[in-house]
This record gives C-alpha cells, structure tokens and sequence, in this order.
C-alpha cells in the first residue's frame, strides 16, 4: 500500500474554473483506476493558481492477478476456426485444453492476466487524464503549436509531479516529463522544490509560501478580510463568492484594508459595491451605523517587505480611478432626462422580429394603462398617470452610460434618475423594481404602479415570444420566459389580483400582433407580398388570438406546479382543475385547488375518488360517455333513488358555491355524494339484462361523473 | 497609423499568420476614441502609448522573461503585489482571439498577456506570445504619481501634462462632440473602397493598412454616438471582412496554407 502525489503544474488558472477542475480531476482519476480495478482509499484533490493536485491514499502496489476462460470451438472443428480463436485470445494452439461440454470434447483457452504494477497503471493513466480533461476553454502554445493538434490545456501546462509511495511514477506529454521537483510561490521562493512524496508535499510548499489547501486559503480570506475591516473599526459587507475568487487567485493570500476619498459616495452604494467587487474583487465595508463605508478591502498573494503599503496605496488609486470614471457616468447620464434617453430606445433591437426597445414600451405603456383600468382585479388601484409615465420610461436606463458599464443595474439606475429627477416615487419605484422578481425568493412587487408596469411587461414579453414562436423547449429558455411566467404567477398570487389571464393576452394580441407584421415587412422590405405572415410562424387552425393565450395558460400551470411545489400543492390537483378549462384566474384556481387538495386527502374524498374511477371505468367499457337524462320507464330501486336525489341536490350546491367562490363549500357538498354512490355499486347492477334499466343506470354514472367535474376533472388526479 | 491597440499593428496580426519565427518589440501610440475623459480621469486617456512586445513561438519562460522585465523597469515584485488574472482576449475586428491574463500590479492591470490561438480567422501556427504593457500605467507605479498627468516627462521639468492634457481635452471635444460624421461615413466608405482595391491587386500590406483606417473612422463615429446598435454590428462586419481578407491574401501571398 501506498500514497500517491499527482501536480499538475501549468501558468495561472482562471480562479472561476478551479472548483470544476478539481471535481473533473477526481472523477477522470478514479475512473482510470477503476477501469484498472483498483481503487484508493480516499482521494482528496487541491488547485491553487498554478496547480492541480490529488492526493490518494493507499493504493496496492500491484492490480489483482485475472484469470479468465475462453469457450472456444469442438475438439476436431477444423484448423481455421482453431487458429481464429487462438488468435483472438492470444494463445497458442499447445495452450488450449480440452474439456467436456455436455458429452462433447471443447477447446478452451486459459488467460491468466497477471497483476500490473499500479506504477504502470499510473504512467498510462497520467497522460489519458490530460488529454481527456474537459477544461471549458483550452488552449496551445509554444513549439508544439506548428500543430493544432499539439497538447491543450487551460494554459501551458509546465510540470507533472507523479509519486508513489517515494518511486518516480514515470510519464511523458507532448515533452513535459514527470519528476520530483515543483515549484513554490512565485515571489517568495525561488528555484525548484524537489518533493518525496505524498506525506510532505504540503508541508514542503507551506515552506515556500504556498497553501496548498483552497479551504484554507478561503479560511483567511473570510477571516482575515473580516479581521482587515474590524481593526478599521468597520464591518465587512460578507461575499462567499469574492473569498472563493479571491482564494483562487493567490497562492499566499494577504487581506489588506484600504480607503478612498468619501466624496465618491454621492455616487449609489450598488455602484460603488459592484465596481469594488466586478472590477477590482474588493470586499466593501459599512461603518457602526449600517453605512457604507470609504473602505474596501483587498487580498494581496505576497507578505509586501513593507508589510503591504504600497500594495494598499496602489490599489486606492485604482479604486479612485474606477470611482472617478461611475461618478463621471453617474453625473453624465443626469445631464439628459429619462424622457430623453427613453427616445434612444427606438436603437436597440428587442428582437428581429419584434421590433425596437420602444416598440415594445409602447406596447407596455398600453397593456399597463388597460390593466391599471381593470376594475375588480385589484390594479385599479394604481394612478394611471404615474403608471403611465412609469411604463414610458422604464427601460431609458437601457441606453444611459452605467448601465452600458453594469448592465446587472438595470432598473436600479433608472430609479435612481427618476429620483434625482424629482419624478413621484411610485414612478421610480416602479421603475427601479419593475424586473422583479427576478427568482424564488426575490422580492415581489407590491405597489400597485409597479405591479401593473411589471404584469405588462412580463406578459408582453411572454406573448411576443408565443407568436413568434419561439417557446421554451427542454432546458433551452434564451428568453426566460419560464422566468416570466413564474414572475407573473408570483405577484399575482401573493397580490391576490384577480387578473383574467386569458382575456387580459387576447386584448393585448393584436398591438403585438401589428408589431411582428411590421418588423416582418421591415425584414423582408415587402420581398413576398401577399404572403400571410402568421403562417410562417406555424399557426394554422384556430385563430392564434384565441389559441395562443390558452397555450400560455398551460404554460403558467406549469410554473405554477414547480411554484407551488414547495408549498405542498399537489402538482395533480393543479391539472384537475386546470383540465376543465376556462379558468384563468390564478388566485381562484389556487383556492380551488387548496380546497381540493383537503378534501381528497379526507376519507370522504378519497371514497368519492374511488367512486369516481368505478364510474369512469364502467363508462369507458360500456362506451357510454353521454348523458342523455330520459325519463325512467320503471321504478327505480331504492339506492339508485338516493343517488338521483343527491345528484339533484349535489348539482345545484356545487354549483352555487363555485359561484361564489366557497369552494370548502362545494367540497362539503360533493361530500354528500359519496354515500349514495357507495350503496348505489352496493345494491344496484348497472348491466341489468333489461336495456331501459342499463341505460339509464349508466346515464346515471354520467350524471355522477359531470357532477365531480364541476369541482375538478378527478381523471387527473393521481393515486 | 491611428489605431486602437498595439495588436493591430502589421507586426503583430500579419507576422502572427504563417509558420516563420518572430520576436519584435516597440512602442505603439493608440486611440480610442471613447475612453476620452476631457482629461478629467487621472489614468484613462483617448489617446496614449503601448509597449508591445510579440514572441513568436511562445518561449517556455515567458512569464518569467515578462516578469524579469518588470523587475529590470524598477517594479519589485516583493513590494508590489502581481498578480495574473483571467482576460481572455477577442477581437471581433480581427476575427482573432487568444487566452491569457490581464496582468496586475496592485490591482491595475498594467499588462495584457496573451497567447495568440487564431487571427484573421486562421489557427495561429505556431501560437505567438503577445505582451502589451500600458507605459504610463507602469511609468505612474516606478514614478510614484497618482495622476497620468503628473508623470516626469523628460527628467527636465515637462510634465506629462504639459504635453498631453491639452491634447485630451481637445480631442476629447473632437472624438466627442464635434467630428463631422458626414466626412467620417465618406472615410469610412473610402477606406474599405481602397482595401478592396488593394486586395484585387493582391497586397496584403496594404489592404491591411486600410482595413486599420476603417476600423478607426469606426470607432470615431461610435464615439459620436451615431451607429445604432443595429448598424453597428454590420459595420463591425465589414471592418471584420476586410481584416480577414487581408489576412488571408497574406497567407496567400507567403504561399502559406490554412
């Protein structure tokens, strides 16, 4: 048994594709040990700037010795046949034995595979795994380049460290050779570290200034950044993904605090954070009091001979550069009204065959007007002025110079100048959060201007990309409009608004539909006159106005599902209800399926449920799936009387509760159904002999069928 | 020759292209029209110098001869912290890209270090080593001054400043402001003629040199701010076109195949 040391020496690794490597490294190494049948007792992978490596612990000397039988043809087949299949295993004629396979003499081959040196699997491994290595951009470099099938890799890969126990594991690559020596940090030490084996590589290059181990690198970076600020008597504003970056690009980290001039901190805190954290990979500070702070604090990878003041100098006056540029952008982009910069948006292409930016904010600027007019949804609350002016200018910060720069500031930085332009607050409210939200557990719109310029963008967006015909498929979404959906389900729901989806997409078709028209013709420059536009999206049949919105329906049942997942509604249920159609009024349908769920998970439920499927299979086996209500030409029997007067009384009840949206209500009286209908199987047969009997008992059914239905299409329901 | 970057340079592109060693080094004045800041900005200027350095193949040592280099301009790598941070490098004009790193020195990248992989189009064979040091970022680090501006121009009392500031603002209003974007589209249009003329009679040189043009008159009319987004990626096309044509009527020319 022994430990094996791979490194992999190369120039700096991206920081953002260390944690992938290290994974991959693992993976490709145990499956080549595998494959050789043998297997580490742990295997334990690191990556600095310069380095990957893998530690495994225990590996036998040799793989296990095979022994494998061949079952060749009959003793006596002829020397052709013979000679392939000793060819074929790599035998001699003299090795092969003779034995009986039921009654009849068989040639057999023995191949005995003796164990390898796991040093040998180790060389041919080495070189497989580099090749194979699934780096997301790699590259070539050197000599070796005159071809372009010369050795890739992340970047030039300088030294393989390959040992076993204290043996050499030796391998070659396109003219990197293994050996003992590596090297330490880049600054600290200089020359070569020759390493004896797996035990005292980390040690022998914490000696050089190299902390092998990314968690501890991380370790000082979260501490020490967090300690830099402290001793400043400042709190550090806590970023995981800055210490893992930060961690990854040093092999030697060293948290310094540094300052800048606080007349930058006109400019807004989101600005200010991102041009610290995007640009430069500084952490930010806030004081005691929760404000932010002129500080920052950056990680060095030297221990400075001047204990880091030049290093912290250097880096304020980069800072002080990057903030001087966003106070400049910040200060230009005021120059020019939203309503000004909202003009540019007719530059930008939303889509080739939607239109411009402004095209599609007119379209908002309509559909939010109309949504805000809606009355009994609970968005005639919003002021149509202000969500007017909201909607108009909503993407103009598309085109201003910070948003160019950080374009993750969209919305914010349009806000901002709504503010700074003394516009009312629900208009730059609005338009600061109208993208919202933007994933589960983003904040969801609550103003009502907001809500409505947010609806009708995300249902504008949804629309425009369904007639164009450009869904969703699989995992690809270019659009997010699953996104959109979900965005639209959430702030509808947790506003409780009673928004007709359906009428709401069919209202808006046409605006979209007469944008699509003219971005096509603008396209085409009238190419193929006469040709219907629409049927080069693929909708033929039922008028798209129509059929387009049910189809987005299905969409949000499904976002819904995944949305409520979490919840605990019942992804069936949620397609019950759906089936029936017609309903497009989120909130209500939640409530109905909520009721629904409680009722089918009672005893009375899940005995009506039953009911129902006996029902609904004899139906479909009699092929009787109408309902004609003929008079009965005989006295009915006594169950089959109770199941008559309960359908009578059921019917009505539920039907006069779904009206007034108590759906408990419509549940309890669904309830009523389940004794009738047990006795009914109970005491009456359905396939009576006598056809009057049998028909009407299976207009029966029908009639019990169509009474569940009104609450929820139970074939849908699983279980 | 107006141009944005070292890189552009016939001894970078054109001498990336074919099988033929080459290691050059000089200094190259670069413009780019949009990083104007009226000389408001202490370190972003539309107008200042490159040392660009192309090695070709990629030596095995070449970080440590980049790093010897720092240290030979009076950079110490024990009292500033370097660092080699993630850039990859794409030039859409050039139909060229690379993978390197943007070099820092204290958090400012003062380098850009890239491993040429393909150019106008055409996989780099051998691959060329390119090193762009920005001069005055360097000369502020050794000079220890916070502001371009300030640099000790000539160890005699003249002032970065005193030359360039003027210069800024001034072409900052130009690039910015004033530029008749009527003669920039005529230019424009002038310059890819000639490019074309160039490449019918088979010089790659050129062809190349007003491919350069083109893509400066370009950048002066993004400056203007009067490309749309739409425009701007057919223009940036026909500069692209034109750069690759050079190219490979270079490749063509040396009788060098793909």
């Amino acid at each position: 048994m022994a430990d094996f040391l791979l490194e992999l020496l190369s120039e700096e690794i991206p920081a953002r594709m260390q944690a992938k490597a290290r994974v991959d490294l693992e993976r490709l190494f145990v499956a080549q040990l595998s494959d050789a049948g043998l297997k580490a007792d742990a295997v334990t992978v690191y990556s600095t700037p310069r380095r990957l490596a893998l530690i495994a612990k225990d590996l036998p000397a040799q793989t296990e010795a095979v022994s494998e039988e061949a079952k060749g043809p009959p003793e006596g087949a002829p020397d052709q046949a013979v000679d392939g299949f000793c060819r074929k295993n790599g035998v001699n004629r003299d090795q092969l034995e003779v034995r009986d396979v039921k009654g009849r003499p068989t040639l057999f081959a023995v191949i005995n595979k003796p164990g390898r040196d796991t040093k040998d699997v180790l060389s041919e491994a080495i070189p497989a795994i580099i090749k194979a290595f699934p780096w997301p951009k790699s590259m070539r470099w050197g000599d070796a380049s005159v071809s372009t099938e010369s050795l890739r890799w992340v970047r030039p890969l300088s030294g393989i460290v390959a040992i076993l126990g204290d043996d050499l594991v030796e391998c070659e690559i396109d003219g990197v050779t293994s050996g003992y020596e590596t090297v330490g940090h880049r600054f600290h030490h200089e020359g070569m570290i020759t390493i004896g084996n797996a035990g005292d590589y980390a040690e022998k290059l914490r000696a050089c200034h190299v902390l092998l181990d990314q968690a501890e690198r991380e370790a000082i970076v979260r501490e020490g950044a967090a300690k830099a600020a402290s001793d400043g008597d400042l709190e550090l504003v806590a970023d995981e993904g800055l210490v893992i970056e930060n961690a990854g690009l040093t092999e030697w980290p060293v948290p310094l605090l540094g300052g800048f001039d606080s007349a930058f901190l006109d400019v807004p805190e989101e600005v200010i954070q991102l041009t610290a954290r995007v640009n430069q990979k500084y952490f930010i500070c806030r004081d005691k009091s929760g404000k932010l702070a002129p500080n920052f604090v950056c990680t060095a990878n030297i221990d400075a001979s001047d204990g880091g003041k030049a290093i912290v100098a250097g880096n304020e006056k980069v800072l002080a550069a990057r903030l001087s540029d966003a106070k400049f952008f910040w200060e230009l982009d005021q120059k020019t009204a939203l309503e000004d910069h909202a003009k540019k948006l007719s530059n930008i292409v939303f889509h080739e065959k939607l239109g411009t930016v402004a095209d599609k904010v007119e379209r908002v600027v309509k559909l939010a007007e109309w949504l805000a007019s809606l009355e009994g949804t609970g968005l005639h609350r919003a002021n149509p002025e202000q969500t007017q002016l909201a909607a108009r200018l909503c993407k103009a910060d598309l085109v201003t110079e910070m948003v160019g720069e950080f374009p993750e500031l969209q919305g914010l930085m349009g806000g901002y100048y709504a503010e700074k332009e003394g516009l009312p607050e629900a208009v730059s409210n609005a338009i600061r959060d109208h993208y919202k939200p933007v994933g589960q557990g983003d904040d969801v719109p609550t103003d009502p201007v907001t809500v409505a310029v947010s609806l009708a963008d995300k249902l504008d967006t949804l629309l425009c990309f369904f007639v164009i015909n450009e869904k969703p498929t699989g995992s690809k979404d270019p659009f997010a409009l699953r996104r959109a959906a979900l965005g639209i389900a959430t702030t509808v729901i947790s506003n409780t608004l009673r928004l007709p989806i359906c009428k709401i997409l069919e209202h808006h078709y046409d605006l979209v539909f007469n944008d699509v028209k003219a971005a096509d013709l603008a396209a085409k420059k009238a190419a193929n006159p006469g040709e219907d536009s629409m049927q080069a999206f693929g909708h033929v049949g039922e008028k798209p106005a129509t059929k387009l919105p049910k189809e987005i329906l299905g969409f949000f049942a499904d976002r819904l599902k995944v949305q409520q997942r979490e919840a605990g509604v019942r992804h069936d249920l949620i397609d019950a209800v759906f089936a029936l159609g017609g309903e497009d009024d989120l909130v209500r349908l939640l409530a109905r399926v909520k009721a629904l769920q409680a009722f089918v998970e009672t005893l009375d439920g899940e005995n009506l449920l039953a009911g129902y499927k006996r029902a609904s299979n004899i139906l479909k086996k009699e092929n009787a799936e109408q309902s004609d209500a003929k008079p009965f030409s005989y006295t009915p029997e006594k169950a089959e009387k109770a199941l008559i007067d309960a359908l009578d009384a059921a019917q009505s009840n539920v039907t006069a509760a779904i009206e007034a949206e108590e759906f408990e209500k419509a549940m309890t009286a669904l309830a009523d159904l389940r004794a009738p209908i047990d006795q009914f199987f109970e005491d009456v047969t359905v396939n009576d002999s006598d056809e009057d009997k049998r028909t009407a008992r299976l207009g029966l059914l029908a009639r019990f069928r169509s009474a569940v239905h009104q609450v929820a299409d139970f074939s849908k329901i699983e279980g | 020759m107006e141009m944005g970057a070292g890189t552009f340079h016939t001894a970078t592109t054109l001498r990336a292209l074919g099988p033929d060693p080459w290691n050059a080094a000089f200094v190259q004045p670069c413009r780019r029209p949009t990083d104007g800041r009226y000389g408001e900005n202490p370190n972003r200027l539309q107008h200042y110098y490159q040392y660009q350095v192309i090695l070709k193949p990629s030596p095995p040592n070449i970080q440590q001869l980049y790093l010897d280099s720092l240290t030979a301009i009076g950079i110490d790598p024990m009292l500033h912290d370097i660092r080699f941070v993630e850039d990859d490098w794409e030039s859409p004009t050039l139909g060229a890209w690379g993978l390197g790193w943007e070099v820092w020195c204290d958090g400012m990248e003062v380098t850009q270090f890239t491993y040429f992989q393909q150019m106008g189009g055409f996989d780099c064979k051998p691959v060329a080593g390119e090193l762009t040091y920005g001069l005055e970022r360097l000369a502020m680090y050794i000079q220890g001054v916070d502001s371009i501006y300030d640099l000790d121009y000539n160890g005699n009392g003249v002032s970065y400043g005193d030359i360039f500031l003027d210069n800024e603002k001034q072409m900052s209003e130009w690039n910015f402001e004033i530029a008749n974007t009527e003669t920039l589209f005529d230019l424009f249009n002038k310059a890819v003629g000639e490019c074309e003329n160039c490449l019918e009679a088979k010089l790659p040189i050129p062809a190349y040199e007003q491919a350069i043009k083109a893509s400066h008159v370009f950048n002066l009319l993004q400056a203007r701010g009067v490309i749309s987004v739409q425009e701007r990626a057919s223009y940036m096309g026909r500069v692209r076109d034109l750069a690759k044509g050079s190219c490979e009527a270079y490749m063509v020319k040396n009788g060098w195949a793909a």
